[in-house]
């Protein structure tokens, strides 16, 4: 894909977000309320159709291919460059699904793994101490200092002798 | 005059209570070290670690932000000079020259330059602001609802009339950011708005900090990896020998370079104050005048060292700038102090003039802070220049991780709900995506920070005019303003229509 025809597809879709905001906007006064101002729809609807306008006036760019962005043949995203990237933004995905299953504890030190050692090809030993590690000083900080509890999952029932000791 | 300096006094006594002066230590070692890292700057790393100052009281939480702040602002010229890659946007003009005397086998010369020059910016700026902010506040502590607005009208159009990006996509980020902040409930009937898709995560609204987060944390750290991926992994560190004779010898040369240091330490300290304008044009700017003004203008590009010093003293001096409208205004100066004000949000501060009459100590324990960022940033800058060396050969496929799991983490922290850990992935992505198309998200941020105090001023003001928008315009103080800010809006109109009416001419000349 080349970035020209990414800049249409973002604005189309940019466009499209822009016309739910304003409908979701209306579901509130849209109007001059007497006695109380502009009403609560007011403002964020306005907002959005400037939005709508911008996006309108970025196609209108696009149709006359005005502007780097929109002239430009480059690829998007390189493809060699795309399986990093994709790779990363994945494994932010999955570890963020799994904090709620198996709690942070157990998603964190996967992603951790899955980082250190199979994208950054760094030694086990170095995995292995950052992988504890860093768990472990989130857990100080965050449980022990700001008493902050982070999602634990199924893995609750374990941490309560901790809760005991430190909360 | 007397009564400020009382105040300052004042300051330095919040200063030097032990657990503010660590703070601030730690503060300006951290932000060394965030903004030598190539792709990370102050914004960076104010926006991922300000879940972490929830600890303690709100002045030592904006003095350790604002300590960052100043730190990465040297530290962005260590990578310069030794990768020859940019440690942050703000020290692009320090490779200009500092990457040629690094080739040169000057590495050494140019990170003392850097480091002496940020100090002078830094210094010549917070002297500044300390005469500059109060009597700015007093003028602000008269403005109601109209002149708030109007404000925050101009804080917008700078981005669209000096920002230099694509107006519509200017104006779009501007308005997204707005409209984000408007989502959960309105504030005058109390009615649910905006609840998008009915996800009833979308109720609290959404908190400024997942934005922040999203953009600088997850998007900055996708787009270097992107940027590591492109460029194979590998950059090319120049060898630095330092010695103490060295250093005294560098700093005895520095001499020539106080003219062009000076000199981009004012002005950078007044494009700081602009919103769109800020660190970035501002060291640009000063390393034009620097070579404008040298005596040896053929130098420049080869390793003139003013080329390293007027651009330094000038990214310093804007991020004291940035602070000054922030503080006095409630309007932030840049990215970085949206954060922080939004920051003060959070720790239940009403940013504006008032904070000045009814929260004196966090104002002056910040200005004094300053004082004590910029003297101790200078002395663990030159101290441990060996060690900041050595952390740009930290592989990125350790730091990032780390970096991500802060965000995940920060992400998480503030509202204590999965919804925006996932909200905030959602905002790195998209917004990667969009910075690949030059959207600038900047002003983003700055419009979620804004969004919630824009739209009641706007409102109150129209109640106040029974529908009018000519008090925008009647009022001593909005009048004025309002009209620069239209101005400014309508800047890139203007030079269209300007070229358009030069260019036959010159044709038929």
């Amino acid at each position: 894909m080349t970035v020209r025809t990414a800049e249409l597809l973002m604005a189309i879709m940019m466009g499209v977000f822009s016309i739910y905001l304003m409908v979701k906007s209306a579901e509130l006064p849209i109007g001059w309320i007497e006695e109380e101002g502009p009403g609560g729809g007011t403002w964020p609807f306005w907002l959005s159709a400037i939005m709508l306008a911008s996006c309108v006036g970025i196609l209108f760019n696009w149709v006359r291919k005005k502007g780097p962005i929109a002239t430009s043949t480059k690829t998007y995203i390189e493809s060699h460059v795309l399986g990093d990237v994709a790779a990363v933004a994945a494994a932010l995905i999955v570890t963020v699904a799994l904090f709620s299953v198996i709690g942070i504890y157990g998603a964190l030190p996967l992603f951790l793994i899955f980082y250190i050692r199979f994208l950054g090809k760094h030694s086990w030993a170095l995995t292995a101490t950052l992988t504890v590690a860093i768990p472990v000083l989130i857990f100080y900080f965050f449980e022990i200092t700001l008493k902050i509890i982070l999602p634990k999952g199924i893995t609750e029932p374990l941490f309560l002798p901790l809760y005991k000791i430190f909360l | 005059m007397l009564e400020i300096l009382g105040l300052l006094a004042q300051g330095f006594v919040i200063v030097f209570e032990p657990q503010n002066l660590l703070l601030i230590i730690a503060g300006c070692a951290l932000g060394l070290f965030i903004g030598a890292m190539p792709g990370l700057g102050s914004v960076n790393g104010v926006a991922i670690l300000l879940p972490l100052t929830f600890l303690v009281p709100p002045t030592g939480a904006i003095i350790f932000l604002a300590a960052i702040y100043y730190g990465a602002m040297y530290g962005g010229a260590i990578s310069s000079i030794m990768l020859g890659i940019p440690g942050a946007s703000t020290a692009v003009a320090t490779t200009f020259d500092g990457r040629p005397l690094a080739k040169q086998g000057l590495a050494d010369k140019a990170l003392i330059g850097a480091a002496v020059a940020s100090f002078v910016g830094g210094s010549i700026s917070v002297v500044l602001f300390t005469f500059f902010a109060p009597p700015l506040a007093h003028v602000a502590l008269v403005f109601g609802a109209p002149e708030e607005f109007a404000l925050m009208m101009l804080a917008f159009a700078t981005f669209v009339g000096l920002g230099g990006d694509d107006i519509f996509k200017t104006l779009f980020s501007i308005c997204i950011g707005l409209v984000l902040s408007a989502v959960g409930f309105d504030i005058i009937s109390g009615e649910p708005r905006l609840v998008l898709w009915d996800i009833t995560g979308f109720l609290h609204g959404v908190n400024f900090l997942v934005l922040a987060i999203g953009i600088y944390g997850i998007g900055e750290m996708l787009w270097t990896v992107e940027e590591h991926a492109l460029g194979g992994g590998k950059s090319m560190l120049s060898e630095a020998t330092v010695s103490v004779k060295r250093t005294v010898s560098a700093l005895r040369e520095l001499v020539v370079t106080w003219k062009s240091t000076v000199m981009g330490s004012f002005l950078g300290y007044f494009v700081g104050i602009l919103p769109a304008a800020g660190a970035t044009p501002g060291s640009l700017m000063a390393y034009g005048i620097a070579k404008q003004i040298s005596k040896e203008p053929e130098k420049f590009g080869e390793g003139a060292i003013e080329g390293v010093c007027a651009p330094e003293a000038a990214n310093n001096a804007a991020s004291t700038g940035s602070m000054l409208p922030m503080l006095t205004l409630g309007i932030p100066g840049s990215p970085t102090t949206a954060i922080l004000l939004g920051g003060m949000v959070i720790w239940g501060l009403e940013p504006g003039p008032r904070l000045f009459v009814d929260h004196s100590e966090f104002v002056w324990g910040l200005i004094a802070s300053l004082y004590a960022a910029n003297l101790f940033t200078l002395l663990i800058n030159i101290a441990f220049i060996p060690v900041f060396i050595k952390v740009l050969k930290t592989p990125f496929t350790i730091l990032a991780p780390i970096i991500f799991t802060l965000c995940l983490i920060g992400g998480y922290a503030p509202t204590q709900d999965m919804h925006d850990v996932w909200l905030m992935i959602v905002f790195g992505i998209v917004g990667y995506l969009m910075r690949k198309l030059d959207y600038p998200l900047a002003p983003a941020v700055l419009a979620i920070v804004l969004g919630p105090l824009a739209e009641p001023a706007l409102r109150q003001s129209l109640i106040i005019s029974e529908g009018s928008f000519m008090i925008f315009f009647e009022r001593v103080y909005a009048g004025p303003i309002m009209v620069v800010a239209l101005i400014l809006l309508f800047l890139p109109l203007f030079k269209k229509a300007y070229v358009r009416i030069r260019k036959p001419r010159a044709a038929a000349e």
